[in-house]
């Protein structure tokens, strides 16, 4: 996959959320944001995502511009995945229907053919005697691995997960970031913000660091993780390895 | 038992009160509201005179009757005005959503009672309507509709918005995001307003007396004329009324709890 945000501004009212931020990745499988919180990672994904459009500048993905009118937007959201923080789930859905749904209505699959492909995703994320549950009655991991099933079920070119496990405990953690793996050996393109150092260095090719609305690094996992370059990078690497 | 006990729910007791309890209590606040209407009565000397009123049994029922089948027919209307309303709130043609804000603001600004005589004496009098059942039913659906789609419009802004971002990520376009996503979860959070608000229909139907409908109230009011009485045939009235409004705030309530339960 390749990334290029060139002058990107996104603003909220007042608030600048991205300042002329320009980024540029080819060739990565899987791409971590790294970086504070409130520094514009989530902006970056939902700017990629197709949810919302920049205030200026302009966005590429694998050499295609994302698309300013809504229509293009809409079929280029078609083509991708979303993971959210909070799941998003329907909650008046049962898990099978929230990953089934969206096939039926959205990507013209009959309403059997719909359900048998929910199901059988669902249980390679091990979530067969849940399918009738709804998102109340299932735990966060779960939740989100549903959420998971949903964006992966109408096989995207890429998924985008916006801190997939920061709302989880350390269990769940490892069992979404265990589900996400799963999406890297199904040779999907992945973007994922995340604070989980590790996961990032050993599962993403490439890292960018985003803070305070700017890129302040990026380049290989590894080599931004244990040399970063940048003093903003090193401070931050250090505040997240010291506890 | 301290004073803060008595107007404070103790959430560290360990086992709510037997159903026993329960009961006696109902009991004791049942019979001290009884008391103090029969103390009132009590003052008044009032000559009780329940067999005259109890020949008119039909008459009751037939008026009882009428109610429910104006405000059942009101009802089914009002829910269209108000969806209606609420659609046109939400619409981006502007004349369209101020057009719904000045109804909702207009009928909810005023007394139904100055709404039934304009209705009745200039509407309905310049559209030559002569059925005054239908002009009743016509002025419940556009009061009610009013409240209704008050109460619709909160239920549709109470979605969340992570719930439209992540419709709008999956690739619903705008009707399926509504129909699917923003509709059900609205009715649902609505229900409960909308029984009480069904409640009220029933209620604020007894006002149509004044434009001479013969529901209930005037049925009952014309029972009082009758036998030269003042007060009994308000009783039957009053209990005629909770027969239909119980059911339904108890419905409500219902609503309401599961609610709280699923999210």
């Amino acid at each position: 996959m390749n990334l290029r945000f060139e002058k990107v501004t996104m603003r909220y009212g007042q608030q600048c959320a991205l300042d002329d931020f320009s980024l540029s990745i080819d060739d990565a499988r899987c791409i971590a944001l790294i970086g504070p919180s409130g520094g514009g990672k989530s902006t970056t994904l939902r700017l990629l995502a197709g949810l919302e459009t920049p205030s200026s500048g302009s966005i590429q993905i694998n050499g295609t511009e994302i698309g300013s009118s809504e229509p293009e937007r809409l079929a280029y959201r078609k083509r991708t995945g979303v993971v959210f923080q909070a799941f998003n789930l329907f909650p008046h859905f049962d898990a099978l229907t929230n990953v089934a749904l969206p096939l039926e209505k959205v990507h013209g699959y009959s309403h059997s053919a719909s359900i048998e492909k929910a199901e059988t995703i669902l249980e390679q994320f091990q979530l067969s005697e849940h399918r009738f549950k709804k998102p109340a009655e299932l735990s966060g991991g779960q939740n989100q691995r549903v959420a998971i099933a949903r964006a992966l079920a109408p096989d995207p070119d890429t998924i985008f997960l916006d801190e997939p496990t920061s709302a989880l405990d350390p269990e769940m953690t490892a069992e979404v970031l265990d589900a996400i793996e799963r999406l890297i050996d199904a040779k999907k393109d992945l973007v994922i913000a995340t604070h989980q150092m590790g996961f990032a260095k050993h599962a993403a090719n490439q890292i960018a660091l985003i803070a305070e609305g700017k890129l302040v690094e990026t380049g290989p996992a590894a080599q931004v993780i244990e040399k970063p370059q940048s003093p903003r990078t090193q401070k931050f690497l250090r505040a997240c390895l010291s506890f | 038992m301290t004073p803060r006990s008595l107007f404070f729910d103790d959430e560290s007791a360990s086992k709510p009160p037997s159903a026993l309890a329960r009961a006696a209590s109902f009991a004791i606040a049942l019979l001290a509201l009884s008391l103090c209407l029969f103390a009132a009565f009590y003052v008044l000397q009032y000559e009780w005179n329940w067999s005259s009123v109890f020949r008119y049994k039909a008459k009751f029922l037939k008026g009882w009757l009428a109610t429910l089948g104006i405000s059942s027919i009101s009802l089914i209307f009002s829910f269209l005005v108000g969806a209606i309303a609420t659609l046109c709130y939400r619409s981006r043609f502007l004349p369209l959503k101020y057009l719904a804000n000045i109804y909702v603001e207009l009928i909810r600004g005023t007394p139904l009672l100055v709404q039934i005589y304009i209705f009745f004496y200039v509407i309905a009098n310049a559209a030559d309507i002569q059925n005054r059942y239908l002009v009743g039913i016509c002025i419940m659906a556009i009061f009610s509709g009013a409240y209704i789609s008050e109460i619709l419009r909160a239920g549709i802004e109470g979605v969340g918005r992570s719930q439209l971002l992540s419709a709008k990520a999956i690739g619903f376009s705008e009707y399926q995001t509504f129909r699917y996503v923003i509709a059900p979860q609205a009715l649902r959070s609505s229900l409960p307003a909308l029984a009480g608000q069904t409640a009220n229909l029933i209620k604020d139907s007894s006002l149509l007396s004044i434009i001479a409908i013969s529901e209930f109230t005037l049925n009952a009011q014309e029972v009082n004329a009758f036998t030269y009485s003042s007060f009994e045939s308000f009783f039957p009235l009053a209990i005629g009324y909770l027969a239909l409004t119980l059911p339904i705030m108890r419905l409500s309530r219902i609503l309401e709890k599961r609610l709280r339960f699923e999210t």
